[in-house]
């Protein structure tokens, strides 16, 4: 399972730890996790048309995923991913 | 319940400021949504509950409501475009009650020009289909945002299935049948942006605002000129005398009597700073065939002005409020004649309603 690290900035909307453990092998599919125990929380990562808000960002092992099609962003098994508020959206 | 002169609603940068007048004294407390941008603020006059449009930015705009008169509030499952609409909300802009008779009726024009309603008082919303196809088939362009937005709604009082929208770019728009058709109403306007300047739409309304005692009266603030109507938008008549009848981007119009409005001029579409770098509200009387200039308790020189939701009216129509890009709020007891400074320092303001 990958352990997905959250920005502070997220906290502030819902009650998540600062990281937690989730079963995914895109990041659509960890989404859609975090959805599951967190309702509402899609919503803040994707847009209605499923696509990564343009101003947040995600980081997979270490790497910044820069396209906005979350299915397309593969995620390995142990692997880690960071949700942070992007300095693009000021 | 009716709209009072003592309680301001405000939506700025940093939250909902909820200021209240008693034993004649204003006084502005802590915000409630501490630090969250508010797109707009407004109380439902039905059953009191305060509305919020929150513009996350990062996150995505979202919704919030209180139930107990602004002490706490819950967020609110928010409009979102359906797949289909290929669309993304991107400002939750404006956000009307409906009249009395539809109880658990909400509309919130959005940018990227949609309209939502929701008829259960928020549990569900839905997309204005009949109108969202002409956004799209028209393809309706952005003024101020980068999107088409809607950023007035006004129900007729007589008639609830009557109402009128302002969207920026495409005009105004009006419906007899609860929003299952829309027409433009644009004759009269001249928008000098575009080469077709008298086209049926494209035209950018920046504020538009019913008569509340003679709905057949519309008051407008637009790009290019003030306008008003006196046959329910069938026709506008140019109002617009250079230098204080120009631009400028919120219209207020008196409660009870449909003469009097108000504007906050400023210098330009190009220079958009308070005419000659004084702030003022003019006034006319006489449905806009003479105005005159106030400026007694307002600052010059000054270089902010009001966003098109920063100036409201309250309920006696001499209780006046002005908010400002820099967080400057004033107040008139005297239908603007003159002026008092609430704060020189709050937050952005986005908008500004009696409550």
């Amino acid at each position: 399972m990958a352990t997905v690290h959250f920005t502070p900035h997220l906290m502030r909307f819902f009650p998540l730890p600062p990281s937690c453990t989730v079963e995914g092998a895109s990041l659509l599919e960890l989404v859609q996790g975090l959805e599951s125990r967190w309702p509402g929380i899609a919503f803040y990562l994707l847009d209605e048309q499923r696509r990564l808000r343009e101003n947040v960002a995600f980081w997979i092992d270490g790497v910044r995923y820069l396209e906005r099609d979350p299915a397309r962003g593969t995620v390995a098994p142990e692997a880690t991913v960071h949700v942070m508020q992007a300095l693009s959206g000021g | 319940m009716a709209i009072s002169n003592d309680r301001i609603l405000l939506g700025t940068r940093k939250g909902v400021f909820d200021v209240r007048r008693r034993q004649g004294h204003w006084r502005v407390d802590a915000p409630q949504l501490p630090g969250q941008a508010i797109a707009y603020a407004v109380r439902d006059p039905r059953n009191g509950s305060i509305w919020a449009s929150l513009d996350h930015g990062h996150w995505g705009c979202k919704l919030a409501r209180s139930k107990d008169d602004g002490a706490t509030y819950a967020d609110v499952e928010p409009p979102k475009y359906p797949e289909d609409a290929g669309a993304t909300a991107k400002y939750y802009w404006v956000i009307a009650p409906a009249p009395a008779d539809r109880p658990g009726e909400v509309w919130i024009g959005t940018e990227p020009g949609g309209l939502f309603s929701t008829k259960d008082d928020g549990a569900s919303w839905q997309l204005n289909d009949p109108l969202w196809k002409m956004c799209v088939e028209q393809k309706w362009q952005g003024g101020g945002r980068p999107g088409a937005g809607i950023h007035s709604i006004d129900f007729d009082p007589r008639d609830s299935n009557h109402a009128y929208l302002a969207i920026s770019c495409a005009g105004v728009v009006e419906t007899r049948d609860g929003g299952r058709s829309w027409a433009h109403r644009n004759a009269g306007m001249t928008s000098v942006f575009d080469p077709n300047s008298t086209m049926d739409f494209g035209h950018d309304p920046h504020c538009v605002v019913m008569a509340p005692s003679r709905p057949d009266v519309l008051w407008q603030a637009n790009h290019c000129g003030v306008y008003r109507t006196t046959d329910g938008a069938a026709s506008w008549k140019e109002l617009t005398k250079k230098p204080l009848v120009d631009f400028g981007f919120p219209v207020g119009v008196h409660p009870t009597n449909p003469d009097v409005a108000w504007l906050v001029p400023m210098q330009s579409d190009m220079v958009r700073t308070p005419v000659n770098a004084r702030l003022s509200v003019v006034r006319t009387d006489d449905g806009g065939e003479t105005w005159t200039e106030h400026v007694e308790g307002l600052p010059s020189p000054a270089y902010d002005f009001p966003f098109r939701h920063g100036f409201a009216v309250g309920g006696d129509g001499d209780s006046l409020a002005l908010g400002t890009t820099s967080g400057n709020l004033y107040t008139s007891d005297d239908g603007g004649r003159s002026w008092q400074c609430l704060s020189n320092s709050l937050p952005p303001i986005y908008s500004v309603r009696f409550a």
